[in-house]
């Protein structure tokens, strides 16, 4: 095993190939990382209140409503966002079946007319505390917007809705789970209009506002 | 005039009723400044506030300066008295908070609304405040975050739990102060209060295991009436259960609540609990069975989130504990119609592992219905299953193969499609029937394969496999397709698995001679260098150079080689660089036994999942361990005159790991010296000790040169000391016993501070257990692609020949596991795995001794018909005293 007569030369050659053998090895690892889900066998949860990675409402395009992402390691730019819900929207707007698991969470979701609805978690959360979640979402925007879910009418009211998205989850901890007092305590418009005409003056309210806007400019 | 008649036309296009639909942030801000007018208009300011909102929502980027303007323009808005307009402006800070500047200035309002009369803002505005709350102001505030964790509007509290949970991470120490409000918040009607309340108290007693015993035994008499508490609960018992556990401690009526709350009405906790029970370490079958029927019951629930809950955590209990799971297969066999594809993949690939050998063909065609329609995660679920599956059933590898090959030619991401390679080559390494088809799939798919990475492996397998089937010259043609077609990296490769078949097939050497002088005029210098090489050597045309410099490879470690020529090159010498200075890179272990497989079913062969985390995990560990011994221990001047580190051997605990010190010994061999490196830890806070060092009893035969003691060892920070033997002349004796005593001057000190007490100390010392030194710990795994050839080469010269009977040994597996981790020797050509069925078996060593001797061992096991394992061990090596040393070391 001796390198015999030696001439520096050849110990610098040597080296070259040592590199490219280096190089190899490194291409070699980077295919022996096994995947996520192996590491997920044994998987003690973390007790801990952030259960909740993200929750979104997009349209019937895949558009984002509204969308907030929780955890600061998982999808914090507004770019990576934008990819996921594309790809979350083209695997779920065609088949309602409530649950899938996409880039290491677990996402249960729910639509209605051209509205869809997601609650994000980590891929070992417990699925059915997300659906609590996504039926608080669901039921208390839906008692907010009087059963008429759909994206008109939830423009119309986005201020209420986003103050209600606000009540069901503070950053990733669940804040409330009943639909009824999330719209008690954001549902708080002036008393003296009835609530059924109360939408239609204030649509009326906004739209005059919005135009008078429009021509000052 | 340009902008209204975009208005216009833009206020059609919105027919879908999208009143955000042209928002534009600039206009956006400019229209922000009606905040500053008086009286506040509410309607429009909510509704410019919501643009702003939705607008950020939208992923619009705010700057610092814009956002400060109009975070301060909003605060103008305190004024109004409208409640919604009160809440938008709560949301607008937390929003801003991030971005803009001195937005401590709303601290007053927020407190004023926060103990003010309307409860609609006292909630929202303590979460506002959180949001803006640096550690200095916490004090100050301190008192009313108190006042509202107890606050009987269970709003109110929920938001000063939550809050205060978000606070723990920046300033810990004073919400720890308030774990009397958080006990009481516990003790709340309201069920979001209560668990909320649960939450903080667990975190504020996170470290403290006492005090989670305490609280977790308390809370499984008493019946929390939050599903979500409930699963929270449930968590901390898991977490406990796993703490006693690796401590010795009783679990048994923790383990009894949890079955408790398979009981409980709540689906939600229910789940939890089984998902809970089946994920412990301790879980056996009889835990296991309540909880299985729970999870079978949730398998034909109407609700999908719950069916798929079901099965997906059957599916991580069949990986383990498949025989657990065959009760639920006719339940299992209902679901792989189901509509959602998640749901049905997970079923067929738990029935992959649970049913038998019949119904794999039914199985898999049920699966290439619809594989294109499920997510790449899933996928590798499924790939993952057909992994064990191949390994069960050996007989079922051409349906299974064409399968796999099917997949490969799918779209799919790098992770996917090295999944599918995996199992290919797993297979193909398990089962020599499959090895043709497995090898030719994998051929067509580098053929178009777009990840660098995965041809690279591919061809190394190639190259490594090929030329020992039956018909390698068919092989050539994929390979030197990729020599013309592919980049650099693959092309290098390419030229490396050319010449493996060059070195083996002798029919073959003159049509690679040719293809090699090709690539000699190749535009990449990688490429060119390799071609060169391989050439020359193989037109030598000598088995035994082909051996050594192509078939065998470079053995020494490549990060120390290229340490070692460096330093060759800067001081250059008349001596001849030796390659044996450096030294050997540890053989990275592929196959690593766990004892899991072998509870049930899986017979003697480990999971695939559990063998692909250690491994996953393992590599880059070993790849660097010895280079950061290498590193620590030539910082040390007396080991300089030692020459270079031999081995480094795992670490062995002398300690119990729940003691006051815990003490870690790794042994490192030179060639004529072993060093022991003994890290100590001081678990003790309220000590510190100093001078320590290990006085240690050596073996006949072996000298103490030196002892390095540890100056100082603080409580848990890891402190070394050393001592150095020199190895006895005689090979014979180098194996033997030394007793250690840890031994060190103890000072009291201030458990907070760590300053001691004061400056006089009192002597003391811990006995600490052996420290063995085996035969392994002079031998250093070295692999041999061809152990024949090997074997040849080495000659009769030195060889001894002993048999043994080990009766207390069982099976042949168990054997072979023993053989390897006492001689620490590399097993070669796959000989570690045991074929089943078989009752002999003949295993492959080999290694090299400390001192650059080559060894080489033979064993052939037999099962002795009176039960045990009879063994005739064969060694060769280079010097006499090495094979009767390691002859020695089995008896």
């Amino acid at each position: 095993m001796l390198v015999k007569p030696v001439a520096i030369d050849i110990v610098s050659e040597l080296l070259l190939h040592l590199r490219l053998c280096i190089k190899d090895l490194a291409h070699f690892r980077i295919s022996c990382v096994g995947n996520p889900y192996s590491k997920m066998d044994n998987h003690v949860l973390e007790p801990s209140l952030y259960v909740i990675k993200g929750i979104a409402i997009l349209d019937n395009d895949g558009k984002r409503i509204l969308a907030k992402y929780y955890d600061p390691n998982t999808l914090s730019t507004a770019k990576e966002q934008k990819v996921f819900e594309k790809n979350l929207f083209n695997k779920t707007h065609r088949a309602n079946t409530e649950i899938i698991m996409l880039e290491n969470m677990t996402c249960v979701y729910k639509s209605n007319v051209d509205l869809y609805f997601y609650v994000m978690g980590s891929n070992h959360e417990n699925e059915l505390i997300l659906v609590s979640v996504l039926n608080c979402l669901y039921d208390s925007i839906s008692q907010i917007l009087r059963k008429n879910v759909e994206k008109r009418s939830l423009m119309e009211n986005l201020d209420v809705v986003m103050l209600a998205l606000d009540e069901i989850c503070d950053s990733g901890i669940i804040l409330e789970s009943d639909p009824t007092a999330i719209s008690y305590r954001v549902a708080l418009r002036n008393d003296d209009i009835p609530i059924g005409e109360q939408t239609v003056a204030q649509v009326l309210q906004s739209a005059k506002e919005q135009l008078k806007w429009s021509l000052l400019k | 005039m340009m902008g209204m008649k975009r208005d216009k036309k833009d206020e059609e296009d919105a027919s879908g009723g999208n009143p955000f639909h042209n928002v534009e942030k600039t206009a956006v801000l400019q229209e922000a400044r009606i905040f500053n007018e008086t009286p506040v208009k509410a309607r429009r300011c909510t509704h410019v506030l919501t643009k702003i909102l939705y607008l950020i929502n939208q992923g619009e980027i705010l700057g610092t300066t814009e956002a400060t303007e109009a975070f301060f323009a909003m605060t103008k808005l305190f004024q109004s008295k409208d409640v919604v307009l009160r809440r938008m402006v709560y949301l607008g800070i937390k929003e801003l908070a991030m971005i803009a500047e001195d937005v401590i200035i709303v601290t007053s309002s927020l407190t004023k609304d926060m103990t003010g009369k309307e409860d609609t803002y006292r909630a929202p505005a303590i979460r506002a405040l959180t949001a803006i709350t640096d550690n200095t102001m916490l004090q100050a505030i301190e008192r009313y975050m108190k006042q509202a964790i107890v606050d009987k509007s269970p709003a109110v509290s929920s938001a000063a739990l939550v809050s205060s949970l978000h606070l723990f991470k920046t300033a810990p120490e004073v919400i720890k102060r308030w774990v009397n409000e958080a006990q009481e918040a516990l003790n709340s009607d309201n069920v979001m209060v209560q668990y909320h309340g649960l939450g903080l108290l667990y975190q504020i007693r996170k470290t403290d295991r006492l005090g989670v015993t305490k609280l977790v035994a308390k809370l499984t008499k008493m019946p929390l009436k939050s599903p979500y508490a409930a699963c929270h609960l449930i968590r901390m018992v898991c977490k406990l259960i796993e703490e006693e556990e690796s401590a010795g401690g009783e679990v048994t009526t923790l383990m009894d609540y949890l079955e408790s709350c398979l009981r409980h009405k709540s689906e939600m906790v229910i789940y939890e609990a089984a998902h809970a029970i089946v994920n412990l370490r301790r879980t056996g079958p009889r835990e296991l069975a309540p909880a299985i029927s729970v999870l079978q019951l949730f398998c034909s629930s109407p609700k999908p989130a719950l069916r798929f809950a079901a099965v997906r955590t059957l599916s991580n209990v069949a990986m383990t504990h498949p025989a657990a799971v065959t009760a639920c297969n006719l339940d299992l066999e209902n679901l792989i119609t189901d509509s959602n594809r998640s749901i049905a993949t997970l079923a067929i690939t738990t029935l992959l592992k649970t049913g038998g050998e019949a119904s794999v063909d039914r199985l898999m065609k049920q699966i290439a219905s619809f594989v294109s329609e499920i997510s790449d995660e899933f996928k590798v679920v499924v790939v993952e299953a057909i992994r064990s599956l191949g390994l069960k059933y050996p007989r079922k590898h051409s349906t299974l193969m064409s399968f796999l090959s099917g997949m490969l030619r799918d779209e799919g991401g790098l992770e996917y499609k090295a999944s599918i390679a995996d199992t290919i080559i797993a297979i193909v390494e398990d089962n020599p029937d499959a090895k043709e088809a497995g090898l030719t799939h994998l051929c067509e798919f580098i053929e178009d394969c777009e990840h660098t990475s995965l041809a690279v492996r591919i061809l190394h397998l190639l190259g490594r496999e090929g030329p020992r089937t039956k018909q390698p010259s068919k092989y050539i043609r994929f390979i030197y397709n990729r020599v013309i077609l592919e980049n650099a990296a693959v092309r290098a490769a390419a030229v490396s698995a050319l010449s493996h078949f060059g070195a083996t097939c002798e029919d073959l050497l003159p049509n690679i001679l040719v293809l090699l002088q090709r690539s000699q005029m190749d535009t990449d210098d990688e490429v060119r260098d390799r071609a060169t090489y391989f050439y020359s050597v193989l037109s030598r045309k000598q088995a035994a150079l082909n051996s050594q410099y192509i078939l065998e490879g470079l053995q020494a470690s490549l990060v120390t080689l290229e340490k070692a020529l460096l330093n060759y090159v800067q001081h250059p010498s008349e001596a001849p660089f030796d390659l044996k200075s450096v030294p050997l890179a540890p053989v990275i272990e592929e196959r690593h036994v766990a004892p899991t497989g072998q509870l049930d079913g899986g017979g003697s062969r480990a999971t695939p999942a559990s063998v692909a985390a250690p491994t996953a995990t393992r590599l880059p560990a070993t790849a660097t361990r010895q280079d950061v011994y290498i590193e620590k221990l030539s910082a040390i001047p007396q080991f300089d005159s030692f020459g270079p580190l031999f081995k480094s051997s795992a670490p062995a605990e002398l300690t119990e790991s729940e003691t006051e010190y815990v003490v870690r010994c790794v042994k490192h061999t030179y060639a004529q010296h072993m060093v022991l490196q003994f890290d100590c830890t001081n678990t003790l806070s309220d000590q510190l000790l100093e001078k320590v060092n290990v006085a240690v009893e050596a073996p006949e035969g072996f000298d103490i040169l030196v002892s390095i003691p540890c100056d100082k060892l603080e409580y848990s920070v890891l402190g070394t000391c050393y001592v150095a033997l020199s190895l006895p002349e005689s090979v014979l004796s180098s194996t033997g016993t030394c007793s250690a005593t840890l031994k060190f001057t103890v000072k009291d000190c201030d458990p907070t501070t760590g300053q001691p007490d004061s400056d006089d100390g009192y002597e003391d010392d811990y006995v600490l257990e052996d420290v063995e030194i085996g035969v392994s710990d002079h031998i250093q795994r070295a692999a041999k692609a061809s152990f024949g050839t090997a074997w040849e080469e080495m000659g009769s010269t030195n060889e001894l020949q002993e048999t043994f009977s080990l009766p207390a040994i069982r099976t042949l597996d168990e054997a072979v596991r023993n053989i390897i981790s006492f001689l620490g020797l590399q097993p070669c050509e796959w000989s570690d795995k045991v074929p089943e069925g078989k009752s002999a078996h003949t295993l492959l060593l080999s290694g090299v001794f400390r001192g650059g001797f080559e060894v080489l061992v033979r064993s052939k096991l037999a099962l002795s018909p009176e039960g045990g394992v009879t063994m005739q061990l064969s060694v060769r090596s280079g010097d006499p005293e090495v094979s009767e040393l390691v002859a020695s070391a089995v008896g």
